[in-house]
């Protein structure tokens, strides 16, 4: 079936069966490979996008519940690398193999968008979901209070 | 250790021709390179375009490790090119690029940087020298006026950039001897230069080989063995056929493949599928009956020397004031790169295409070759960015599926397996048993050690090694850097049933958990303190510096905060010196590794900052095996599944990592590996100090708690 909804702020309308995850969709429907597969059951975070906001995980969200809503995916931020926490991720020198960042960035911006100023343990809560095999939790910390720091400014 | 890992699987692995090594030469291919206008290759690493793109090639697959940085940094070095204008592609399978320290064209071993050191600066100083001779003899001059740099040679008041004189450079001879730069010289190497891949990686454009597509695609999700070894009798694939999007569903040697239209639509009609399976020889294989076979064996194999003796051990501990006895042991884990297996294959005739992440683009050549009865050269290899390898990725098992289920639909086939499929499908790190003996005289001193490690070989599955033959990878670490005027190192070899694989930094972290913990129980029995103790025992000065200004930057000795202990680790691995202390509490039986101080003599280092995040993986990969990973099997099948049962690391257990580099002029270690070793005998260290409870098995945090 035909199922629309806003994706980085362009209407899209894919065919797909209504239980199919949206991370799918996204990746190969409408090609957008920013956004991961690792594990898909919620343990992992690769596929975090923002569905009206709010972090979701893609790889567990049925396409027919995003129907007529906003996702966002990491292509969302910027192609230039110009966001905020991409050129902190860029100072900070945060990805190794790089396979879990568009998943640790969308979190880190959803945390953002509702709290400028994080505190060791409100990172800790919204980005325990996010895993990183090659370990660059500590870069991403940096990067997000960087990040947060040269928002707080603008 | 006489054998070294380079002489062997010189000798082993590709001299014997092991049939999956498809060996050949077709020509130093320029097919990687992308650029505008016709594209010139002096030699196998530069490829130069008429509108001055320069392409340098990596040699070394790029799984994280930034050797799309480093590598192309030793070539820009002597090539006399801006690094940050590059463009950078990862080499096709090609004997080329064979990695001279083990043989093959394989990334790993922590060896990419000690491979590349001397022969990417001379593949840069060469080309630099026929662009230089190229212009010489346009202009009429001497080659030794010019200069060249930039991308451009010039001399006398002329001047022309690298692409104008690309077209005639490659007709120049390549130099037989060229001088390379005094490291005083350095412009690119040794210096902290951005990651040229970053970019890429933060702004979803990374090109994984799940991101990866070729024309007429279709998708397939493969219904695996449960019991690896064994194969399916027969199957019913009546409603997965009838499921939108599939195309067709095939058998394959170890499992049942649904090709579709999409990922999904082939997962989702894969269970549907009703598979009898034939569980082979490993059904009744269990956690138990492994570690039973290899208490077993150390009764029933006669252990391999992993070194001459040393005067005699069991008379020294005989004759000593007191002895130590000691078990360590190390369980079954998997690698969990966090991009799931995948390849592309796409079959023509006697023709293969293939594309995907791999560390070994020769061996998914020879395996393609094999499968399909056809020529190497008639493979073709396209290495994407790995999302993770760890050693799991120089395993040809998802290839060899992919070229078989593109060849039974004739179309180019993603295969792509799920979390689970990983888990239960892997090539785990063996078990390990040491035992550990020692003696120590009446002032604390060592006397006589003893060191037995049971295990299994690697490398007689991957490679072929001879049984009852010295596994170079099975030994590494285990003779401790410490002065003791007797000892004895003996190895066991046993297979316990399950296929197991290289994991990052292999048998180090068993054998430096058994020898770095032990040499605290010495300590604590001689009653001195660890650091001071380790001190009194090294002759080598590499491994006193570190020691020295780990223990000094994690205030060893000083007041802690309360509730706090220390623990530290010493080792040489891959050319690389390296202590850690690691800083942890212990609350109502919980582990918290608050931090790791860790001071690393690497040589002298290409890329100082990727060095840092090599450390800084390495300690958190590591301590996710040492404290949380186990993989049990019961009836043969794997019991863990997915990230909820196969524990590790996440942000909010990640440690503060101080790093100390030590400045040095000897040359380059491995680094992409050795951190990984230390940690769990630095925390094991620490624990016991903080509880008096001395936890000799991984993991740490199940076996403290049992303790």
């Amino acid at each position: 079936m035909a199922i629309s909804f806003n994706l980085n702020g362009s209407t899209v309308t894919v065919q797909a069966e209504p239980d199919t995850p949206l991370l799918w969709v996204i990746r190969d429907e409408v090609g957008l490979t920013g956004t991961k597969f690792g594990c898909g059951a919620a343990l992992c975070g690769a596929c975090t996008v923002h569905l009206n906001g709010s972090p979701i995980r893609s790889c567990q969200t049925p396409v027919s519940a995003v129907a007529g809503k906003k996702v966002a995916t990491v292509e969302s931020l910027s192609a230039d690398n110009s966001h905020p926490l991409q050129k902190a991720w860029v100072k900070h020198q945060v990805p190794q193999c790089g396979y879990c960042q568009s998943g640790q960035l969308m979190s880190a911006t959803a945390l953002l968008a509702k709290n400028k100023n994080p505190s060791d343990s409100d990172i800790d809560a919204a980005m325990t979901g996010n895993l990183c095999r090659c370990g660059t939790y500590n870069r991403i910390r940096a990067a997000i209070k960087d990040a947060a720091a040269e928002m707080r400014k603008a | 250790m006489t054998t070294t890992r380079r002489d062997f699987l010189k000798t082993s692995a590709v001299a014997s021709g092991v049939s999956v090594l498809g060996m050949y030469l077709p020509g130093l291919g320029g097919e990687e390179a992308h650029a505008a206008g016709s594209v010139h290759t002096p030699n196998a690493w530069v490829h130069i375009a008429d509108d001055n793109t320069v392409t340098l090639i990596s040699h070394m697959s790029e799984m994280g490790q930034g050797v799309n940085t480093s590598l192309p940094m030793l070539i820009a070095e002597e090539l006399g090119v801006d690094i940050t204008k590059v463009k950078v592609a990862t080499a096709g399978a090609n004997p080329a690029y064979v990695n001279g320290l083990l043989g093959a064209q394989i990334t790993g071993g922590s060896t990419s940087i000690r491979d590349a050191w001397e022969k990417l600066r001379i593949g840069g100083a060469q080309v630099r020298t026929m662009l230089v001779q190229a212009a010489a003899n346009k202009w009429g001059v001497d080659a030794s006026t010019l200069t060249a740099e930039n991308g451009v040679v010039s001399g006398g008041g002329k001047s022309a950039t690298y692409g104008e004189l690309a077209a005639a450079a490659a007709s120049v001879p390549v130099p037989k001897d060229v001088k390379l730069k005094d490291p005083s010289q350095f412009k690119v190497v040794g210096k902290p230069i951005q990651r040229l891949d970053t970019p890429s990686k933060v702004n979803g454009t990374a090109q994984f080989g799940i991101d990866a597509k070729v024309a007429g695609m279709v998708y397939a999700s493969i219904e695996q063995t449960p019991v690896i070894g064994g194969k399916p009798k027969s199957f019913d694939a009546t409603k997965a056929k009838s499921m939108p999007g599939v195309i067709d569903v095939v058998q394959i040697g170890d499992g049942v493949a649904v090709v579709a239209d999409s990922y999904w639509h082939a997962f989702k009609a894969r269970k549907t599928l009703k598979v009898e399976w034939d569980n082979g020889q490993h059904a009744g294989l269990s956690t138990a009956s492994m570690w039973a076979g290899i208490k077993d064996a150390e009764k029933t194999i006669k252990p391999i020397k992993i070194r001459p003796d040393v005067g005699n051990a069991q008379n020294a501990i005989n004759g000593a004031a007191k002895v130590l006895k000691a078990n360590y042991t190390t369980q079954l884990i998997a690698h969990q790169p966090l991009e799931p297996m995948n390849f592309i294959a796409d079959v023509k005739g006697d023709r293969c295409e293939l594309t995907g992440p791999t560390q070994f683009p020769q061996g998914a050549q020879g395996t393609a070759a094999a499968v399909l009865g056809i020529k190497p050269e008639n493979v073709t290899v396209t290495t994407t960015f790995l999302g993770g390898g760890f050693g799991r990725r120089i395993e040809l098992d998802f290839i060899a599926q992919a070229v078989q289920v593109s060849k039974a639909v004739g179309r180019p086939v993603k295969v792509l397996w799920t979390r689970e499929d990983d888990m239960k499908h892997d090539y785990y790190r063996p078990q390990g048993l040491q035992r550990m003996e020692a003696g120590l005289d009446a002032s604390g001193k060592p006397v006589g050690v003893k060191f037995q490690m049971t295990s299994q070989s690697i490398t007689q599955r991957a490679f072929g090694l001879p049984k009852n033959t010295l596994d170079p990878f099975m030994v590494e670490a285990a003779v401790a850097p410490y002065d003791v005027p007797n000892t004895s190192h003996d190895l066991i070899i046993h297979d316990a049933g399950l296929r197991v694989g290289y994991l990052r930094a292999v048998s180090h972290t068993m054998n430096c958990f058994a020898n770095e913990c032990f040499m605290d129980e010495l300590a604590n029995a001689a009653n001195q303190d660890p650091v001071e103790y380790r001190l009194s025992l090294l002759k080598d000065a590499r491994y006193s510096n570190v020691l020295k200004l780990a223990a000094e930057k994690a205030g060893w000795g000083k007041k802690l905060p309360k509730g706090r202990a220390l623990g530290v680790a010493l080792m040489e691995g891959y050319g690389t010196y390296m202590a850690q202390v690691a800083e942890v509490s212990v609350t109502g039986g919980n582990v918290k590794v608050h931090k790791v101080t860790v001071a690393c003599d690497a040589g002298r280092m290409v890329n100082p900052e990727i060095v840092r995040q090599q450390l800084e993986s390495g300690i958190v990969y590591g301590l996710s095996g040492a404290l949380y990973g186990e993989i049990t099997l019961k009836d043969g099948q794997i019991q863990q599944n997915n990230f909820n049962d196969f524990r590790v690391i996440r942000q909010n257990e990640s440690p503060v990592i101080d790093i100390v580099l030590v400045e040095s002029n000897e040359k380059p270690g491995g680094v992409g590996e050795p951190s990984t070793s230390l940690i769990g005998a630095a925390v094991g260290n620490a624990i016991f100090t903080a509880t008096g409870k001395r936890v000799r098995d991984f993991p740490l945090a199940s076996h403290l708690k049992k303790a």
